[in-house]
């Protein structure tokens, strides 16, 4: 059992790992169309994994109404958002959902005057937060904390038509910014984690790295 | 109790104040209520549900807040049926069975199919360990094609630098600073021995980088949050108060 | 005093915000835009497409990022239809499709364009890197059937295009790793030119590759899309925008500035 359970997968990521990666300094015919294939079950082996998102929301919600834990009340209207939207999707504007995607649908309705509005402004929240930051905790208490401080406001003013007004410099020296210190220190980020993403790679292949087996044996 | 009664008043009175605002520009016909009026007014209660947090956290908010993250996951699984599972396995493996398409089964879809199927046996207490299987495909897959397209893309193209001899002085002190900026903060991040002596300035260096370039991440964050905020507000006094045109 | 100030109820605060906002959108000012040489690589590259050009353009965001996006999204459509360059569109994003659609269909209507022969939206396929080197194989096999279920291989709007590489110009918006991923397993795996638009959040991420040319263009941010509508005499929500952005900012920089001298005053006082 250990073999299936253990082996299997391990060998499994060993050999699509090392055989992609060679595909890729193998420009022939078959080396070609391996990567056609398998890039396109990739892509269908992922269109379940919605499943999966479902699954762990539904439980979640579903784990609290059933434990009454506080607020569960709340977690019923998870379950009506996202029965009435699949109700409607499925109807597909009375064609079923065997049938061609349908336009202007209750499903689209659903979507453009609940997810969108909603969605939109459940991060534009943010926005007053960011600013009450601003006011409370953004204090240049060493040096480091006040070089970063001095970047954000010539930033912030360099990047609308009002710093231009105050100075012609501002939008200079944040063009400068951006494109000198800031594009050096995000250029040092990108290739550090670009090594790491590379090393967890290698690690995966050869079986350190085993994290997406989960638990158990 | 007084503080509570006076957030029910308070919800009850913007309540009370958002249904007359509708009433009247509907019996005005500012708002087309079988148009997009109704649209428009339950994108407004949601925004304004939504901003009702700000205030503080309250019944209104959390089953808009609720009914958004199902409605968004019933979106999700839809669209995912529409565009991957119905034409990539439905309608290449399943239908050709049984009526005639014209186009014979793709049985090689039935590979991917299982693994996707044994994807969701996660769950299962007994048949779990067949979720490593696909787990080990997509993984796999993933780190394979990662490895020379990173190096390529992300670190040999990014490790090529401009000349520091340019004809004008401000371009080559420019593409001296990117040089050291690059290098100390890839120091700062990589020497885990004690910052000291040569090792030690550089990383000071790195800092200096580093702290620029949040302080322009902070600055662009703050920006990115306000814009969402004024597209917020354009829907409201346009879209739905019709106070812009 | 001080310490009351430092303590003050944050709701004053975000009143001052929404005010902010608020108050010069109503006065309707407009405040002097003007476009910076990464959105111009942009728009230069689009206006320089002959006729009957094929562009791809990924709609990678969602409903959360989209007051940024969609304004891009707009003008872009709107250059490239006046250009009259064949659009394609996709996503990466499930929550992206409506969005999408929506944009490239209603914009195609306003310059009498048909769905299928001018444009056409191909839909969402999950994967990231294997949608983009799929594509990059053979398009057909990412997607067999656009957003509304017809054969793409039907469709006139993708004559001539096969692969990536047969795109005149990709551009991604994105509101999350998606640029990254379309430079790796896209524009250096199959060789095209590469523009993008992303949220201000992830703009100075994409400066190194500005730089080495690996992006031929950035728009960030909801000034991004103003210096878009700039460039494509077409003002609408991102430049009405702006005049909000630089009181709201300006707001900030004080809550800093006022946040920080209370901060110093406390100090010295303790």
């Amino acid at each position: 059992m250990n073999f299936l359970k253990r082996t299997i997968p391990l060998a499994i990521a060993f050999i699509m790992g090392v055989m992609m990666a060679f595909q890729y300094y193998v420009p022939h015919e078959i080396s070609q169309s391996l990567l056609k294939v398998v890039s396109r079950w990739g892509i269908t082996i992922g269109g379940f994994a919605v499943f999966l998102g479902a699954y762990s929301l539904f439980h979640l919600h579903m784990t609290k109404i059933r434990r009454k834990l506080p607020g569960w009340g709340y977690s019923i209207f998870v379950f009506l958002g996202a029965g009435i939207t699949i109700i409607f999707g499925l109807y597909n504007g009375g064609e079923f959902f065997w049938n061609d995607k349908q336009e202007g649908t209750m499903f689209e309705w659903m979507y453009f005057n609940v997810q969108v509005p909603a969605g939109a402004t459940m991060f534009s929240i943010l926005a007053f937060f960011m600013a009450s930051a601003a006011y409370r905790t953004f204090k240049a208490r060493t040096n480091e904390a006040t070089i970063l401080l001095i970047a954000a406001i010539i930033v912030m003013l360099g990047r609308v038509p009002i710093g231009t007004m105050i100075s012609q410099y501002f939008p200079i020296v944040a063009d400068w910014i951006m494109s000198v210190p800031n594009m050096a220190a995000k250029r040092g980020i990108l290739i550090g984690v670009s090594i790491g993403a590379i090393a967890t790679s290698l690690k995966i292949i050869f079986g350190i790295e085993r994290a997406y087996l989960g638990g158990g044996d | 109790m007084i503080k509570k009664n006076r957030d029910i008043y308070i919800i009850f009175s913007i309540f009370i104040l958002f249904f007359i605002v509708n009433i009247v520009y509907l019996s005005l016909g500012w708002l087309d209520l079988w148009g997009n009026g109704l649209g428009i007014i339950t994108g407004a209660a949601f925004t304004l549900a939504m901003y009702s947090f700000l205030y503080k956290d309250n019944p209104v908010f959390k089953i808009a807040e609720n009914l958004f993250v199902g409605v968004a996951m019933g979106y999700w699984i839809v669209i995912t049926w529409f565009n991957i599972l119905k034409p990539d396995v439905f309608e290449t493996l399943i239908v050709p069975i049984f009526k005639d398409t014209g186009k014979a089964p793709q049985f090689t879809i039935l590979f991917p199919t299982l693994l996707g199927i044994f994807m969701l046996l996660r769950f299962s207490k007994k048949l779990a360990w067949l979720s490593r299987w696909s787990f080990a495909f997509i993984v796999g897959l993933g780190a394979g094609i990662t490895i020379p397209n990173f190096i390529h893309a992300f670190i040999l193209k990014q490790l090529t630098f401009d000349s520091l001899f340019s004809t004008s002085i401000p371009v080559s002190i420019n593409n001296f600073l990117v040089l050291l900026g690059v290098v100390s903060v890839l120091i700062y991040f990589f020497f885990s021995v004690e910052h000291k002596g040569v090792v030690g300035g550089v990383s000071v260096i790195g800092v200096w980088f580093l702290m620029i370039a949040f302080g322009a991440s902070f600055g662009y964050t703050v920006m990115a949050r306000m814009s969402l905020l004024i597209g917020r507000i354009q829907f409201l006094i346009r879209d739905w108060l019709g106070l812009l045109q | 005093m001080i310490e009351r100030l430092i303590n003050i109820d944050r709701r004053f605060i975000f009143l001052l915000v929404a005010m902010a906002v608020t108050i010069p959108l109503l006065a309707k000012f407009n405040l002097p835009v003007r476009a910076t040489k990464d959105v111009e690589s942009i728009y230069y590259k689009i206006d320089s497409l002959p006729k009957n050009s094929h562009i791809l353009i990924a709609f990678d965001y969602d409903p959360a990022s989209k007051e940024e996006l969609q304004p891009m999204a707009d003008a872009l459509l709107h250059h490239c239809y006046r250009k009259d360059i064949k659009v394609v569109g996709m996503t990466l994003n499930p929550g992206g499709t409506g969005l999408a659609v929506s944009a490239i269909e209603s914009i195609g209507k306003e310059y009498g364009k048909t769905k299928g022969t001018d444009f056409v939206f191909l839909g969402y396929k999950t994967g990231v890197e294997l949608v983009m080197i799929n594509m990059g194989e053979n398009i057909f096999s990412a997607f067999p059937e656009d957003f509304h279920g017809n054969a793409t291989i039907d469709l006139p709007v993708l004559n001539g295009i096969d692969s990536l590489e047969d795109f005149d110009y990709v551009v991604d918006l994105a509101s999350g790793s998606s640029i990254e991923a379309w430079i790796a397993f896209g524009k250096e795996k199959y060789g095209f030119d590469l523009g993008a638009g992303c949220t201000a959040v992830i703009g100075p991420d994409m400066y190194p590759f500005l730089q080495s040319k690996q992006l031929n263009g950035l728009m960030s941010g909801l000034r991004g899309a103003a210096e878009y509508e700039i460039l494509i005499d077409r003002e609408s929500t991102a430049v009405a925008g702006m005049s909000p952005q630089s009181v709201v900012h300006v707001l900030v920089v004080l809550f800093v500035l006022f946040g920080n001298t209370m901060y110093f005053m406390s100090k010295r006082k303790r």
